[in-house]
């Protein structure tokens, strides 16, 4: 027989008891939450700024009109030479004449070599944030590729407001993730880090040292 | 490399753990470290009967899950299928080993980077692929250190614990080709991620665990701050992910609620860097992401715990490593003194599955039954039970009608048996034990002085003048 079939007939000729009914989520949810007043759109920007600030990321408040004007600022703040983005994006940052413009236009096989080593920056969509944690949603796909987010030192990431949920559980539930994933979907809370060398915190481990929120919010949430 | 690294034996546990106590470097560097951890989640956790309710319910999940085991592996395994992704079954770490030395080998792989994986530990991955010729490289930083130094991690979430920032200091500026002395931390990081980075780009098998894979959608769920594990899993032209059979979940909802346990139970961390979701190897169209993804499901005795409805819960286990944080023997000795994959509370109750009874049944003796594993537990498991129940089956032969475990009854001793033997026979005859109690008051000046452990750190023990019976009498009557 099947490493397999031995191991799925040893399971199967387990005792079992009355199994315990299917985990009611929704409702645990619920009730961890009964009591709390619901979260309104000003209370999760103002979570989400604390929380991602504690995991080191920076938070920077834009409009829809100035964002890439702002980013160029940031980029030349930091000395940014060279910068990642995707297709969507060309046309904005170029307007905004942000210099070392590098589009993700081919597989890694082809360039990794100079995505390591000679990147310094990139910029990405995301497709929410959860305040609860200060907590980045990122679905890489064929226009932003999965390493966008995890080579280049310096992580920019464009966050629509209006795409801020209260929690994990709520950003699962209302954008029906269980529907469909994605080849790879990505929680990102603060630059890379390690505590691994006498409980001591360092940031910039493996991935990025510094992870930059771009926060689309209205006129009148700038503060 | 790769120093051929065995399972150091459990019957040397005590030498090894009288050589812990009497570190202090040792002592220190898990007290601080420790103290630490227990404070930072319990600042997570401020009120306690949520707390509480947060555990009934992750406990709820997992049982539901077991429950449910077998019809849950079927449909993970195919939904990864659909997916594109090939599942393979072993047994036992020579199947698991030899399943990914066959698809390394099948892509000329001469480096696989690992990000972490304690059932990669458990097979003794590493070893096996320097016997097959091939190396492979640890890029957690923790284990990255522990490997560099030929040893196994002491602690299963903070690998290098038990090594001070000095010592790595040194181990780099011997060890690493054109490192200099530091004893920055930050430095010291720099370090491991320069070189590291240099392994991702050309290693051609990346290799990681899973913390929670998820039936419904096929997807495997990975916890980690450093970002190396997503190296692993995106650079390399091959993923190879391996995790126990019990990791599995049935709904993607049933994540957020053990997420946030483990992350605070782990290191007191409302979530780590990163949670990274995977379903499936590159699509074509897109630019990156490895182009072949393989899941090895291991049991390696994780079926004998299932057999058992009470030792079942020990597959409840989240990896979380709080209850070796909470353990005052695990804190005084370490992880190596265990000698096991697993140290701590955990690996005492999870290591007699994997390794048999008669090379580990010294490791539920290892506790002083305070119950800290149990009450820290973010799934409920009942660990002090379990250690009980355990050290009851290495001193016995299987009860009529039970299967026997891997080395059953293999602590059993002629001696103790003909002491209990004894010591029933003396305490259900009366006239027997009252004639004990009268020889041992009388003669109580012939009581040894050396009572072998008892008197270690002890004065000697001493029948009194008279025995109860007497003294109750006397009183009596005056």
């Amino acid at each position: 027989m099947s490493a397999r079939a031995n191991i799925l007939q040893r399971l199967r000729a387990a005792p079992q008891a009355t199994p315990p009914l299917p985990p009611d989520v929704p409702a645990f949810h619920a009730a961890c939450h009964a009591g709390l007043a619901a979260g309104t759109r000003a209370a999760r920007i103002a979570l989400f700024c604390e929380k991602m600030a504690f995991w080191h990321g920076e938070v920077v408040r834009v409009t829809r009109a100035n964002w890439p004007q702002t980013l160029r600022e940031l980029c030349v703040t930091k000395g940014v030479r060279s910068l990642l983005h995707g297709e969507p994006h060309t046309a904005a940052l170029r307007a905004a004449g942000i210099g070392g413009l590098k589009p993700y236009d081919r597989p890694v096989d082809a360039w990794k070599k100079e995505l390591f080593e000679d990147t310094d920056a990139s910029l990405t969509s995301t497709r929410g944030g959860i305040a609860e944690t200060g907590t980045l949603i990122i679905w890489p796909d064929v226009d932003e590729p999965r390493l966008m987010s995890l080579v280049p030192p310096i992580h920019f990431a464009l966050l629509d407001a209006d795409q801020l949920y209260d929690d994990l559980f709520g950003a699962m539930r209302e954008q029906r993730w269980s529907s469909g994933m994605p080849t790879n979907a990505l929680l990102v809370s603060g630059p890379s880090k390690t505590a691994d060398i006498q409980v001591t915190l360092a940031y910039g481990a493996h991935g990025p040292k510094e992870l930059v929120v771009l926060m689309l919010v209205n006129e009148e949430e700038l503060k | 490399m790769n120093a051929p690294l065995q399972f150091v034996p459990a019957s040397a546990f005590k030498q090894r753990a009288a050589a812990a106590v009497a570190d202090a470097h040792l002592r220190s560097s898990f007290r601080n470290a420790m103290d630490f951890l227990i404070a930072r989640r319990a600042a997570q956790f401020p009120d306690a009967p949520a707390l509480e309710r947060q555990r009934a319910f992750a406990e709820h999940i997992r049982k539901y899950s077991l429950a449910r085991l077998p019809d849950l592996l079927e449909q993970l395994e195919r939904k990864l299928t659909d997916n594109g992704v090939s599942v393979h079954w072993a047994e036992t770490p020579e199947e698991a080993n030899r399943i990914i030395i066959d698809i390394a080998r099948r892509h000329s792989t001469r480096l696989m980077v690992k990000g972490k994986s304690m059932v990669s530990e458990e097979i003794e991955l590493n070893h096996a692929m320097a016997d097959a010729g091939m190396e492979a490289l640890e890029s957690d930083m923790g284990e990255y250190i522990v490997q560099l130094d030929g040893e196994k991690p002491s602690h299963i979430i903070m690998p290098a614990i038990h090594k001070t920032k000095q010592q790595i200091a040194r181990l780099f500026a011997e060890k690493v080709p054109g490192a200099a002395y530091t004893d920055s931390v930050d430095e010291l990081i720099g370090i491991g991620r320069a070189v590291l980075r240099e392994k991702f780009m050309t290693a051609e098998i990346g290799l990681s665990g899973v913390n929670f894979a998820v039936a419904e959608t096929g997807t495997l769920c990975l916890v980690e701050n450093e970002g190396n594990g997503r190296m692993c899993t995106t650079v390399p032209d091959v993923h190879i992910a391996i995790t126990g059979i019990e990791k599995v979940v049935e709904k993607l909802e049933h994540v957020p609620p053990l997420l946030a346990l483990l992350t605070r139970s782990a290191t007191g961390q409302a979530i780590t860097t990163y949670f990274n979701m995977i379903s499936g190897p590159r699509k074509p169209g897109e630019k990156d992401g490895p182009r072949e993804l393989h899941l090895v499901l291991v049991d390696n005795g994780r079926t004998q715990a299932y057999g058992d409805e009470q030792l079942r819960s020990t597959l409840q286990c989240i990896r979380c490593g709080a209850c070796m944080n909470h353990c005052p023997v695990y804190t005084r000795i370490g992880g190596h003194a265990y000698g096991s994959t697993y140290p701590g509370p955990i690996g005492a109750i999870v290591s007699p599955h994997m390794l048999g009874l008669a090379a580990t049944h010294v490791l539920p003796t290892a506790s002083s039954l305070c119950g800290a594993c149990g009450e820290v537990c973010p799934v409920r498991i009942p660990i002090p039970d379990l250690l009980i129940r355990l050290r009851g089956e290495a001193q016995h032969a299987a009860r009529p009608g039970e299967k026997p475990m891997l080395g059953q009854g293999a602590a059993q001793s002629r001696l103790i048996d003909i002491i209990w033997a004894g010591w029933a026979a003396l305490y259900t005859r009366p006239a027997l034990y009252r004639a004990f109690g009268w020889l041992a008051t009388r003669f109580r000046a012939l009581t040894p002085p050396m009572q072998s452990g008892w008197t270690a750190s002890r004065t000697p023990l001493q029948p009194a003048r008279r025995t109860l019976h007497e003294q109750m009498a006397a009183r009596k009557r005056s």
